[in-house]
């Protein structure tokens, strides 16, 4: 879960490291408010849970209060990587002298968290490794043992941080705190400025909390910012459901992540279009009458595949379901099944007896078939 | 890690739905389960073997070489921090949604005693004609057969495809590795990887990835020093970035974790990667010669 800058400055000034001064504006009128009661030049940004807001023109230099107003108005209500600008942050300016970067997140080859500093900031980390690989520090962490102020200075050394590495050292640890108490997937300061003045300072921050511990951390959730979803998807999260919306006429109905997105993949590769992800794998392998409705109720679709490969989830169990849907829903549209796996067996005899439907012997053949029978479908209409 | 006919199995969270249900398929295939643990039923006996209340009393009463868990994600980490502390050395962990940071404490407890973790969020192993440990179809004859290829995956739905088509195509397996959906998983893509170079009785390996991570990246570092022939095919080629696809750890971020950048990098370690699960068995043969 993605938290808006605002949101994730909270938890830095929370671990005790310093950004600007600023408020939350939710109209022009707000931030003019804001920044008069700041009573400095201030940048007005849009609270979006997404990086890129600067290039997208999401983010405003205001000297003034009446400035701050006009920027605000020109940015509320934009659209930003598909998410409605609601909120800004008003925020005194900073007069930056250098800047850093400082992140704590997972690192799978490690198998634990990862501390990275470089002394080059304010672009894509992927950028400061590629052109400043020298500049950029990383130091795996053994999450039993914590991360300490002494290996936060050795990591620092030889960076010529000016005097800076005290301080800088503290942020880390204090960043690798945050990330700890909070249990984040990722928790990143870009930039973290030095000042004219040599404090140093949070300008950006970006946190995402792990979703696996979203219900051990309920009220750090509340201030996570939601996925932006399509009516469909809404309704698929609601029912403990993955399904995410495509542009094509191919219903998909799979189970486990890695089918179904082969289910896309081959899909394409045959040169048809998904119309969406959607797997019912794990826990939800007996939610195939609700799963097999919210495909359905996608006005592109066509052609219906249902596509399963039982490990855990049993094909007979998903099956049972997805033929009490087709009873229940009769669909206008052509439905191809493929079905391998725990108990295909009884899934196969099933689709014979209830639906007189035998499912292809090979998903290609089945991806195929469904293709042919999307055009067909649009083709009669 | 490859799960052998002779080891001694213990299932925590034995009395659970799924636990009851695995555990008679794991028996009914030859698996030698040989305790549960549950800490309210001990005492009792479930599907035929003793129950105990902790993997500490499983091991001095009964003794066992591999634990398989199937317990609720904030139960993980103290299940598995109680079966290593009981000198387990092999864990295999099933449980989906564990909060990243138990996993890391997990593993970092494992590797602090020398125990081997598969997982979490995997469908588990398979040794055809053996045994198997957790949710895998293993008893499918049409999907599973002993034979000389390795297959490891993230994915058990995939990779359970990725058999089919190997049985379909006259091959079999000699061990499946799952090794689960998670970003941070205990035995890494490379891990396995290695685990089958090593095994004699595997001539090739079959590596089913997804995108998200580096693990295919990293893998392919390894599998260029290789002489056994590795073919792979990559989950997630038209998914659209900034989405979790299902699993955790299937998401591109930016540049990180594409299909592209893994499919260069396995490419260029002389892997050749397939555009359909279908195309495996055919690459295999080829390379196999």
């Amino acid at each position: 879960m993605n938290f808006e800058e605002h949101a994730a400055k909270a938890l830095l000034q929370a671990a005790g490291i310093p950004v600007p001064r600023g408020r939350v504006a939710r109209s022009a009128g707000e931030a003019e408010a804001v920044a008069s009661e700041l009573g400095v030049p201030v940048v007005v940004k849009a609270q979006v849970p997404t990086g890129k807001r600067g290039r997208a023109g999401g983010i405003r230099a205001a000297d003034d209060p009446r400035s701050a107003r006009e920027a605000a108005g020109a940015i509320l209500g934009m659209e930003i990587a598909g998410h409605r600008v609601e909120a800004l942050l008003v925020e005194e300016r900073a007069l930056i002298a250098e800047e850093y970067y400082a992140a704590v997140l997972g690192d799978a080859a490690s198998k634990g968290p990862l501390v990275m500093f470089s002394s080059e900031g304010g672009m894509d980390v992927e950028e400061v490794a590629a052109s400043t690989p020298d500049r950029l520090r990383r130091k795996p962490v053994d999450i039993l043992d914590g991360f300490s102020l002494k290996a936060a200075h050795e990591m620092l050394g030889g960076l010529g941080l000016g005097g800076n590495e005290g301080p800088a050292a503290e942020i880390l640890v204090a960043l690798y705190r945050a990330w700890r108490d909070n249990d984040a997937e990722l928790i990143e300061i870009n930039p973290l400025a030095r000042l004219t003045d040599g404090r140093l300072v949070a300008l950006d921050c970006k946190f995402v909390l792990d979703d696996s511990s979203v219900r051990r951390q309920e009220a750090l959730a509340d201030a996570g910012s939601a996925e932006p979803l399509t009516a469909l998807e809404a309704r698929g999260k609601a029912l403990g459901l993955r399904y995410i919306e495509l542009d094509g006429d191919i219903g998909v109905l799979g189970n486990g992540a890695g089918l179904t997105m082969t289910t896309m993949d081959v899909i394409a590769h045959h040169g048809g279009r998904p119309a969406n992800f959607l797997e019912i794998g794990g826990a939800a392998y007996t939610k195939a009458v609700p799963a097999l409705e919210l495909v359905l109720d996608n006005p592109r679709v066509r052609c219906l595949l249902v596509n399963f490969c039982g490990a855990f989830a049993r094909t007979d169990v998903m099956t049972a379901g997805a033929l009490d849907a087709l009873e229940a829903l009769r669909p206008s549209v052509p439905v191809i099944f493929s079905v391998h796996g725990t108990g295909s067996a009884e899934a196969r005899a099933m689709l014979r007896e209830r639906l007189g439907v035998i499912p292809h012997k090979t998903m290609d053949e089945a991806i195929i078939a469904a293709i042919a029978a999307a055009r067909g479908a649009s083709a009669s209409r | 890690m490859i799960v052998r006919g002779a080891d001694r199995v213990l299932v925590q969270g034995i009395t659970g739905k799924q636990g009851t249900y695995w555990t008679e398929r794991m028996q009914a295939y030859g698996t030698r389960i040989v305790a549960g643990v549950n800490p309210k039923k001990a005492g009792t006996e479930h599907c035929g073997v003793p129950v105990f209340a902790t993997a500490g009393d499983a091991m001095s009463e009964a003794g066992f070489d591999v634990s398989v868990l199937f317990v609720p994600p904030l139960g993980v980490k103290a299940a598995a921090q109680d079966a290593i502390e009981a000198g387990c050395r092999r864990l295999v962990i099933l449980t989906e949604h564990v909060p990243v940071q138990d996993v890391m404490e997990l593993l970092s407890m494992a590797g602090a005693n020398g125990a081997v973790v598969v997982g979490p969020n995997t469908a588990g192993l398979v040794t055809p004609g053996e045994c198997f440990v957790g949710f895998m179809p293993a008893f499918e004859g049409d999907i599973f057969r002993p034979g000389r290829v390795g297959v490891v995956s993230r994915s058990g739905s995939l990779g359970t495809l990725a058999c089919l088509n190997l049985v379909q195509a006259g091959f079999g397996q000699s061990a499946f590795i799952g090794i689960g959906g998670d970003p941070i998983v205990g035995t890494t893509t490379r891990d396995a990887l290695q685990v089958l170079d090593a095994d004699e009785r595997t001539d090739a390996v079959v590596v089913i990835g997804e995108i998200g991570g580096t693990m295919e990246e990293d893998a392919a570092d390894y599998a260029r020093d290789m002489s056994k022939p590795v073919v792979a095919f990559i989950a997630g080629r038209v998914s659209p970035p900034g989405k979790k696809m299902g699993h955790a750890g299937a998401i591109v971020t930016g540049d990180r974790g594409t299909y592209a950048s893994k499919h260069a990098a396995l490419e260029a370690a002389g892997v050749e990667v397939l555009d359909t699960p279908s195309g495996v068995a055919r690459a295999l043969r080829a390379a196999l010669g």
